[in-house]
C-alpha cells in the first residue's frame, strides 16, 4: 500500500496521543509532535517515490456513505504529491520555531497536528464530500491556534479568520451540492462530477460560487482582508502554516474541484479571475511597501504571491497552471522561512516588529543567523534565480502571456514591487543601524531548532531553484490527466 | 384485532408507564426517610432501565402488526423516534442525577416517564384525537418539570410561561383539529387526506391549516411562536430544559411531519401557485425563514448559554421547517436523522450546563473562562457538542444539515426552498460566530484569578462522554444511523 495516506492518519493519530500527556509535560509534547512531523514528510517522499505514475492514481477507496455516493476515496497525482510534501515540509519546519512554546503546549501541538491532518485530508481527497469535510476540519483549529497562542490583536484576527473561512466554504457547499443534485444522483467522487455535463448556465454560476469561495482561503483580492490581520496575529508556527499550506488549500480547491467540474464556467470567469489575482499583486504590493509592522510586510507580500498562483491558474496554459503548482510549493517554503525569521528569530526576542524600533537594536551584529536566512528568504521571495521562485513565476508569466498579455505586464510591475518592499523590509530591519552598530541588548542566540528549520527551508527552495524540473516533472503528467487537462481550451498543447 | 394482539406493539409505553408507578410506589412506600441522593440514584437506575428495556421492544424484531386500529402505527418514522425518545429520556434523567437535587427526586423521575410515554405515541399516532390527547400528556408533563424547582422565582416564572403559551397553542391546535374533522368527517389520517384531496378551496380549511402550524411552530419552538423557549430554557431546571430541547422536539417533529404528509398532502401547493386547497408550504417556508434569521441573529447578542442555546434552537427549528418541506421527496430520513444528531448535541451541551451549575460555575458564558484548566473532560465534551452544533464535519451535526440540504437540492432546485436553503447555509456561518465564542471562554480565556477544579459525578461524566462519543461516531458512519431509520 502506498505511504500517502498514513500522512493524514499519522497527523490526527498523534494529535489524539498529544491530548492523553500529562498537561504540562511541554518536552514530551514537542518530540511527539516532531516526530509525527517527519513521519508525515517521510511518508509523503515515500509515497510520491511509489507512485506508479504522475496521472491519477487512486490510494484507498471504501465506501463511505452510500446514500449519496460518497466515499472515502484518497488519490494522488503529482499535483498532490508535490503539495504534501510541501505540508510536511511546513509541518517540521513550524514545529522546529515552536520549540519555545511553554503555554499549553500539548494543547498547542495537537491542533496544530489536527490541521495538518485537514490540510493533508484535502490534497488526497478524491471525493469532494471528502475534501469539504477536510477542509472545514482544518477551519477550526486555526482558529484556537490563533485565539491562543497569538500576538498582537489575536482574538479578532482569529474571528476574522474563521469566519471568511466559513462564510468562503458555505458557497463552497452550495455549489458542490448543486453539483451533485444537476448530475443527478451520480455521486461526490470527483471523476464522476467532473464527467457530468452540465448545462452552460448552470456552469456560469455554480462556477464562481466554488471558485470564489475556496479563492477566499487563497487570499484572492478583494477577499483578502482576512490574511495580513490573520498571519500578524498568528503564532509563529500558525503563520508558517497560514501562509505556507492553508492558502494553498484555497487555490488547490479552485485548481482541482472547481476547474475540473465545470470547465466552461471557468473559460467564462478565468479573465474575471485573472484580473483580480493581478489587482491583488499590485495591491497588496504597494500595501506591503508602506507598513510599518513587520509582519504586515510580510502578511501582505503573501498576499501578493497567492495572486501570481491564481493568475497561473486562471490563464489556463499547462506552462502558467504547472508554474502556479511550482508557485505553491515555492511561496509555501519562503513564506514559512519569512514568518519564521520575523515571528520567531526577531520578534520572540525583541517583542517588537515596528519598523521604526528595530534599526536602533543592530540587529545584524545581534543575530547574524537571523540576518543572513532573512536576505536569503528575501532574495527568494524576489524571485531571483537560483531559488524556487524564479522558475515559478517565470512559467506563470510565460505561460500567461499568450492568453493575457495586458496582465502578465502588469504582474511583472508586481515582482519588481515585490523586491521594493522586500529590499525595504531587509534593510530597514537588519541594516539600516550601520554595519557597526552594537547590539542594544545581548538577545538569546539563535538555537539549534531553529537552524535546523531554517536550514530544511532554505534547502528546499535552493534545490527546487536550481532543479526545477525535480517538481515540475511530476506537476506536468498530471496536468495531462483528462481530469485536469479539461482545463485547458483545445486540450494540452 | 385483540389486546393479545397489539399489546406487543405497546409494550415500551407500558413499561415506561410501569416504572413510573413503581418508581412512586417504592419511593412513598418504602423510601419516606431516605436520604433524597439515594432516592434520585434509586429512581434513576429503574428510569434507565425502563428506557433500555423499552429500546430492547421496540429495536428487538419487527411487529407482526405495525398498526394498531386506526389509531396507531408503527412504522420506521415511529420507531426511529420512540428509540430516539427513549435515549434522550435517559440521557435527561443521567443528567439529573448530576445536576442540582430536585425537591422531590422521584415525582420528578415519574413525570419525565409520563412525559417520555406521551412522546413516544406522538410519534405514532395516526389519529386526530389520539395525537392530541399524546401531545397534551407530553406537554402537561413538561410545564410541571419547567417548574419543578420551587425554590426558584425564575423557574416558576419559566413553567407559568410556558404553561400559558402551550395552553393557548393546544387551544388554537384542537380548534384546527375540529374544523378538519368537521370538514373530512374523519379523524384518520389517510381518510383526511383521501376527503381533503377531492375537496376544492375552503376558508375553513385555509384556518384549520393555520391553527395547525401555530401548534407546531409552539412545539419545536420556530419564530414567531419562539417567545417561551429563551425564557423555559433558562429559567426550568436543566434537565428539564434539556428534555424540552431534545425528546419532546423529536416528538413534535415526528407527530407534525406525519400530520402533514399523510394528513394534510392535498394541501400542498408551491408558493407561486396557489392551485388547489392553500399550501401550508408557504406557512412553513416565511417561519423556516423567521427562525433562521430571528434565532442566529438574536443568539448572537447572549450572554447566558442557556439563552444561546434557545436562541441556537430556534435557529435550528428552521431547519427542521426545511426537512419537513422536503419530506415529499426525501422521505422521513433526513428530517429524522437531524433531529435526533441535533438532539444529542443539545442534550449534551445542557448537561456540561448542568454538572457546570451543579458545582455553581454560572450562569453566563463569561463564567466559563478557564473551564480548560478547570475541568478539562467538560472542556472537551462541551467542544464537540457545539461544534456539532455548528455544523462541522467530521461530527455529527454536519450530516444532518448535508442531508437536508441535499434533499432539497434533489427535490427542488431553483424554487424558494432552494433560496431558503441558501439562507440556512448563510445563517450556518453566522452561527459559528457565536458558537466560538462560547468555545473562546471554555477554551482560550484564563479564568480571573486561580479557580479550583469542578467537581462532576462520574454518571454525568460517563453520559457526557457518551454522548460525545456518540456524536463523533455518528459523525464519522453516518450511514449506520442512516441505514436504521
Amino acid at each position: 500500500m502506498n505511504a500517502l495516506p498514513w500522512t493524514i492518519a499519522i497527523s490526527f493519530a498523534a494529535a489524539g496521543l498529544l491530548l492523553l500527556l500529562p498537561r504540562n509535560a511541554a518536552r514530551a509534547a514537542r518530540l511527539v509532535a516532531l516526530l509525527a512531523a517527519i513521519a508525515g514528510l517521510g511518508a509523503a517522499i515515500c509515497g510520491t517515490m511509489h507512485l506508479q505514475n504522475y496521472g491519477f492514481n487512486t490510494l484507498v477507496h471504501v465506501p463511505w456513505l452510500p446514500q449519496v455516493g460518497a466515499s472515502f476515496h484518497l488519490a494522488a497525482d503529482g499535483i498532490t504529491a508535490v503539495l504534501t510534501i510541501l505540508t510536511g515540509l511546513a509541518a517540521t519546519a513550524g514545529i522546529l520555531f515552536s520549540w519555545n512554546i511553554e503555554k499549553r503546549p500539548r494543547e498547542f501541538f495537537a491542533l496544530y497536528l489536527a490541521l495538518i491532518g485537514g490540510v493533508y485530508g484535502v490534497f488526497l481527497s478524491a471525493d469532494v464530500l471528502l475534501l469539504f469535510a477536510f477542509y472545514e476540519i482544518a477551519i477550526v483549529p486555526k482558529y484556537f491556534l490563533i485565539a491562543l497562542w497569538g500576538s498582537t490583536n489575536r482574538e479578532y484576527g482569529a474571528m476574522k479568520l474563521a469566519l471568511y473561512s466559513f462564510v468562503g466554504s458555505a458557497f463552497v457547499f452550495i455549489g458542490i451540492l448543486a453539483a451533485y443534485a444537476a448530475a443527478g444522483g451520480v455521486g461526490f467522487g470527483l471523476h464522476e462530477l467532473a464527467g457530468a455535463t452540465f448545462a452552460r448556465p448552470f456552469q456560469l454560476w455554480a462556477f464562481p460560487l466554488v471558485a470564489f469561495g475556496f479563492a477566499v482561503l487563497a487570499g484572492l483580492w478583494p477577499f483578502h482582508t482576512w490574511a495580513p490581520t490573520g498571519h500578524v496575529a498568528a503564532p509563529t508556527a500558525a503563520s508558517m502554516l497560514l501562509a505556507g499550506v492553508v492558502m494553498k488549500l484555497g487555490a488547490y480547491g479552485v485548481l482541482r474541484v472547481a476547474i475540473p467540474i465545470f470547465p466552461e464556467g471557468f473559460q467564462w470567469w478565468s479573465g474575471i479571475l485573472a484580473g483580480l489575482a493581478v489587482i491583488g499583486i499590485l495591491y497588496a504590493g504597494f500595501v506591503a511597501l508602506v507598513q510599518k509592522d513587520l509582519k504586515f510586510v510580510i502578511g501582505y507580500s503573501s498576499v501578493s504571491h497567492m495572486g501570481f498562483v491564481m493568475l497561473g491558474i486562471a490563464a489556463a496554459t499547462p506552462r502558467a497552471v504547472a508554474g502556479s503548482v511550482l508557485q505553491m510549493f515555492s511561496h509555501g517554503v519562503i513564506a514559512g522561512l519569512l514568518f519564521a525569521v520575523v515571528g520567531r528569530m526577531v520578534y520572540d526576542r525583541t517583542h517588537t516588529r515596528e519598523l521604526s524600533a528595530l534599526p536602533a537594536m543592530g540587529l545584524n551584529r545581534a543575530l547574524p543567523f537571523a540576518a543572513v536566512t532573512f536576505v536569503i528568504a528575501g532574495i527568494a521571495s524576489m524571485g531571483m534565480p537560483g531559488f524556487s521562485g524564479f522558475p515559478a513565476e517565470l512559467s506563470i508569466l510565460a505561460g500567461a502571456w499568450g492568453t493575457q498579455p495586458l496582465l502578465v505586464l502588469a504582474a511583472a510591475a508586481g515582482i519588481v514591487l515585490a523586491a521594493a518592499f522586500t529590499l525595504r523590509a531587509v534593510h530597514v530591519t537588519f541594516y539600516s543601524g550601520g554595519l557597526t552598530a552594537a547590539p542594544a541588548h545581548p538577545f538569546e542566540p539563535i538555537t539549534l531548532a531553529e537552524k535546523c528549520g531554517a536550514g530544511l527551508l532554505i534547502a528546499a527552495t535552493v534545490v527546487v531553484g536550481l532543479h526545477p524540473d525535480l517538481l515540475l516533472d511530476m506537476i506536468v503528467p498530471a496536468l495531462n490527466d483528462p481530469l485536469m487537462a479539461r482545463m485547458f481550451a483545445g486540450g494540452v498543447q | 384485532m385483540t389486546f393479545a394482539e397489539w399489546f406487543p406493539a405497546l409494550l415500551p409505553e407500558a413499561i415506561l408507564l410501569i416504572a413510573a408507578l413503581a418508581i412512586l410506589g417504592i419511593d412513598i412506600g418504602l423510601l419516606r426517610d431516605a436520604p433524597a441522593a439515594f432516592r434520585l440514584r434509586l429512581g434513576a437506575v429503574i428510569a434507565v432501565v425502563a428506557c433500555g428495556a423499552g429500546i430492547y421492544t421496540i429495536v428487538a424484531g419487527p411487529l407482526l402488526h405495525p398498526m394498531v386500529g386506526q389509531v396507531l402505527l408503527f412504522d420506521p418514522l415511529a420507531n426511529g423516534a420512540r428509540v430516539a425518545i427513549l435515549v434522550l429520556t435517559a440521557a435527561t434523567i443521567l443528567i439529573s442525577t448530576g445536576g442540582r437535587m430536585p425537591g422531590q427526586p422521584a415525582e420528578f423521575l415519574a413525570v419525565v416517564l409520563l412525559s417520555a410515554t406521551g412522546m413516544s405515541l406522538m410519534a405514532a399516532s395516526t389519529n386526530l384525537l389520539i395525537a392530541f390527547v399524546a401531545l397534551e400528556l407530553a406537554s402537561l408533563g413538561l410545564y410541571i418539570l419547567t417548574g419543578f424547582d420551587k425554590r426558584s422565582p425564575d423557574s416558576a416564572e419559566a413553567g407559568l410561561k410556558y404553561f400559558l403559551f402551550g395552553g393557548v397553542s393546544a387551544a388554537c391546535l384542537l380548534f384546527g383539529f375540529s374544523l378538519i374533522y368537521g370538514l373530512s368527517g374523519s379523524l384518520y389520517l389517510p381518510e383526511i387526506s383521501a376527503v381533503l384531496s377531492g375537496m376544492g378551496f375552503s376558508p375553513l380549511l385555509a384556518v384549520a391549516l393555520v391553527m395547525v402550524v401555530v401548534g407546531f411552530g409552539f412545539k419545536i419552538a420556530a419564530a414567531p411562536f419562539h417567545l417561551w423557549a429563551p425564557d423555559a430554557y433558562q429559567g426550568a431546571p436543566v434537565a428539564s430544559a434539556a428534555f424540552i430541547a431534545s425528546a419532546s422536539k423529536i416528538a413534535g417533529v415526528a407527530l407534525f411531519f406525519r400530520l402533514f404528509w399523510s394528513g394534510l398532502v392535498p394541501g400542498v401547493g408551491t408558493i407561486w401557485d396557489f392551485s388547489g386547497p392553500p399550501g401550508w408550504f408557504v406557512i412553513l417556508g416565511l417561519l423556516a425563514a423567521a427562525s433562521l434569521l430571528l434565532g442566529n441573529f438574536a443568539a448572537i447578542v447572549q450572554g447566558n448559554p442557556r439563552r444561546l442555546l434557545a436562541y441556537s434552537a430556534i435557529a435550528h427549528a428552521g431547519i427542521m421547517l426545511l426537512g419537513v418541506m422536503i419530506g415529499g421527496t426525501a422521505g422521513t430520513r433526513p428530517l429524522l436523522y437531524y433531529v435526533i444528531t441535533y438532539a444529542i448535541s443539545t442534550v449534551g451541551a445542557f448537561g456540561v450546563v448542568a454538572a457546570l451549575e451543579a458545582s455553581g460555575v454560572g450562569p453566563r458564558i463569561t463564567d466559563l473562562a478557564g473551564l480548560w484548566r478547570r475541568s478539562p473532560v467538560l472542556a472537551a465534551c462541551l467542544s464537540i457538542f457545539i461544534l456539532s452544533l455548528a455544523g462541522i464535519p467530521p461530527l455529527a451535526g454536519f450530516f444532518g444539515k448535508f442531508f437536508i440540504f441535499a434533499g432539497i437540492f434533489s427535490a427542488d432546485p431553483g424554487t424558494p426552498l432552494f433560496w431558503l436553503m441558501v439562507l440556512a447555509i448563510v445563517m450556518s456561518a453566522v452561527s459559528l460566530y457565536y458558537y466560538l465564542i462560547v468555545l473562546k471562554h471554555a477554551l482560550v480565556v484564563e479564568a480571573p484569578e486561580a479557580q479550583a477544579p469542578v467537581p462532576v459525578s462520574p454518571a454525568a461524566v460517563l453520559t457526557l462522554v457518551g454522548l460525545a462519543a456518540a456524536t463523533i461516531a455518528l459523525g464519522l458512519t453516518p450511514s449506520a444511523l442512516l441505514a436504521f431509520l
